[in-house]
């Protein structure tokens, strides 16, 4: 899957749970800037972004994800390995 | 079908002002902040307002032991209690071998101290989670026989959840176990979740988990189904009786016949429980009832449905009938039927009603529906066995009304009889049931769980009767409660009535009534006073203490003097004894 790809199914998933339809996502991005990002809201991004994506992210991920990039290279990583 | 939890928590941002509130507060031994939004959001669906209190993780013994606690200040409606089995897990880790045999008593018995405690300080239910079914591996198959393994003792602790539960009045049983044993443990439990941040439920596991205990609190509320409205073609059997004919339709041995015996079955189940059953049918009368006469492979039979409608006008106009003569709120109404054009036709024009979107193949149809979970109830007594003859027999008794032209004469005719008598031990639970379900005539609508009605009958201030009647087609059981309350200077104030729609317009109001003089009178109190406290489905009573003599005054209540009652006239006739 490609980079570009994998930003544009992120910000459907990022749409969704923030509930904000304007949302632009850069590789930079860190969720403690996000409005309405808190602990809840990190778990619950987690598990619809492994549903979309039908992956399963590390324990390890879980804890070291800090911002989209984070994501994407976890995703691609796991692709990439499988 | 199923919301996500996304959109349970968008659900949650959403103006819910004009719901009706409801106080919950969570004690567990984990992180339940998402299940608090699942179960609001979910909440929001059925127009219901959750206020809720996280008391936050482990912080059980706290919140209940302190007087003073958050818990108690926020005087919820409703406590629900999970614990995980992840924590009870490690509880079980440090037990002591001599004592891992016990594990299940003593925490059982810790359980009932929880219990025990909170109804102590306040008068909530509790919502008790069953522990979902967790097998460490340690001693394979032989741990489900084995009292030294764990797998042995969480089930027989989930067994003495499922016995001793029930006698606590005000505890529910949230069926995690259940929930899991369908879903699946990978499904239920998200392992990283968890050990990073002490979340039991997988995300996506939520709303399923959240819409069950939704269930129970609307039923808390007295919000259940009553009644289901069946279809027959293609529904409750295969083919088209009046094409096929009568060994022309599906059911048996016939063609995908077992599909459509199973869903009757499960329906017949539904009715021994208290569900009433409908026909709804397009078709002609005589050959849709010689269907249920007739075959030898039919389950149903006639005297299990409550009303059979089966003609050619449009479904709609024929539901709203039903729905008159058993005289039940719309939205407790489940109507099944096939054919897509008609489930949109009913739910366009009743709104209220719950239609179930079909699948396609009548195989599964019974699992689909029993996914809805459509049927919760917080008891069950001997009456829900008995509904549907006595509906049966209203719904042709309304029929005899016709024949009658003289309303008194008929209803002389029907010689009825009725006792008052104090709350007791026997029909709490019965009691309990009318004021959680009776919505239409209920002046006050305040909720009742069986604890409560336990301390009111021993309430010295109250003065209670529960109502029974019967006439010469059949005995209707208890159909009215009224509680009176002593509030000083020579006022009995009517705390609580409420009847069973089924004997409206007999001259049962008026007995009552009359009944409620007679105390006062005897009792020596000046006034009797009446409040009505409007709701979305009462309004057939806001004016009932003025028919029947009273003096509006403000706020709705209303007031009358007793020595000037004059006694509402009624054919009912009192008798002492309650024959069983």
């Amino acid at each position: 899957m490609k980079k570009n790809e994998v930003i544009d199914k992120l910000t459907v998933v990022f749409r969704d749970v923030f509930d904000d339809n304007t949302m632009m996502l850069t590789e930079t991005m860190l969720f403690k800037d996000i409005e309405g990002w808190d602990s809840l809201m990190h778990f619950t991004l987690i598990s619809e972004i492994e549903n979309a994506f039908n992956c399963k992210f590390k324990m390890s991920d879980l804890l070291r994800i800090k911002c989209v990039g984070d994501i994407i290279s976890s995703i691609c990583g796991e692709r990439n390995g499988g | 079908m199923q919301n996500t939890f996304v959109q349970l928590a968008k659900n949650c941002k959403k103006d819910m002002s004009s719901f009706p509130v409801y106080k919950i507060a969570m004690l567990g031994d984990c992180s339940m902040e998402h299940l608090a939004t699942a179960i609001k959001g979910h909440a929001y669906d059925f127009n219901l307002a959750l206020e809720i209190l996280d008391t936050g993780y482990n912080n059980i013994l706290p919140c209940i032991m302190q007087a003073d606690s958050n818990m108690y200040k926020f005087s919820p409606n409703a406590v629900l209690i999970y614990m995980c089995v992840e924590q009870l897990y490690i509880v079980w880790c440090a037990t002591p071998e001599n004592e891992r045999i016990t594990f299940a008593v003593s925490n059982f018995n810790n359980i009932q101290t929880i219990w025990a405690h909170i109804s102590s300080q306040c008068v909530a239910n509790i919502i008790q989670f069953t522990f979902a079914e967790y097998d460490d591996a340690v001693f394979g198959n032989r741990g489900c026989v084995q009292p030294e393994a764990f797998v042995y003792q969480l089930r027989k602790l989930n067994m003495l959840l499922i016995e001793g539960g029930p006698s606590y009045k005000n505890v529910f049983l949230v069926d995690l176990f259940g929930i899991q044993s369908r879903i699946g443990r990978d499904a239920m439990h998200d392992s990283k979740l968890y050990l990073a941040s002490k979340i039991p439920i997988a995300i996506s596991a939520l709303p399923i988990i959240a819409s069950s205990v939704v269930s129970i609190l609307l039923a808390l509320n007295g919000r259940v189904n009553k009644c289901i409205v069946l279809d027959l073609d293609n529904t409750i059997w295969g083919g088209v009786i009046g094409d096929d004919g009568l060994s022309g339709i599906e059911i048996g041995e016939l063609g995908i016949g077992q599909a459509f015996s199973s869903l009757q079955l499960w329906l017949k189940e539904l009715k021994n429980r208290g569900v009433l059953l409908a026909v709804c049918s397009k078709n002609n009368e005589d050959i849709a009832k010689k269907a249920f006469e007739k075959h030898n492979d039919m389950i149903l039979a006639l005297d299990d449905f409550a009303v059979f409608t089966a003609n050619w006008e449009d479904k709609v106009t024929n539901i709203k009938r039903i729905q008159q003569t058993l005289n039940i709120g719309m939205d407790s109404i489940v109507f099944i039927d096939d054919s897509p054009f008609e489930r949109s036709l009913v739910r366009s024009f009743l709104p209220d009603i719950i239609v179930p979107e079909l699948p396609d193949d009548p195989a599964e149809y019974l699992n689909y529906l029993k996914k809805l979970n459509l049927f919760e109830t917080i008891s069950f007594s001997n009456e829900d066995k008995k509904r549907t003859e006595q509906y049966r027999a209203e719904a042709g008794r309304e029929l005899l009304r016709i024949e009658y032209t003289d309303y008194d004469e008929y209803l002389k005719e029907l010689k009825m009889t009725s006792c008052a008598l104090p709350f007791d031990e026997y029909h709490v639970p019965r009691i309990a049931q009318l004021t959680q379900r009776s919505n239409q005539f209920n002046l006050r609508t305040v909720r009742y769980t069986e604890s409560d009605i336990d301390i009111i009958k021993n309430d010295t201030e109250l003065i209670t009767f529960y109502f029974m009647l019967k006439d010469k087609l059949m005995d209707y059981g208890l159909v009215s409660v009224v509680i009176l309350k002593n509030h000083g200077d020579g006022i009995l104030f009517i705390d609580t009535w409420l009847m069973s729609c089924r004997v409206l317009k007999r001259g049962m109001e008026e007995f009552v009534i009359n009944k409620v003089f007679e105390t006062a009178k005897h009792h020596k109190y000046k006034k009797v006073v009446g409040e009505y406290i409007e709701t979305q489905k009462n309004t057939m009573v806001k004016n009932i203490y003025e028919d029947l003599g009273f003096i509006r005054k403000k706020n709705n209540f209303f007031t009358a003097n007793v020595a000037e009652y004059k006694y509402n006239k009624t054919f009912i006739k009192e008798y002492q004894n309650e024959e069983e």
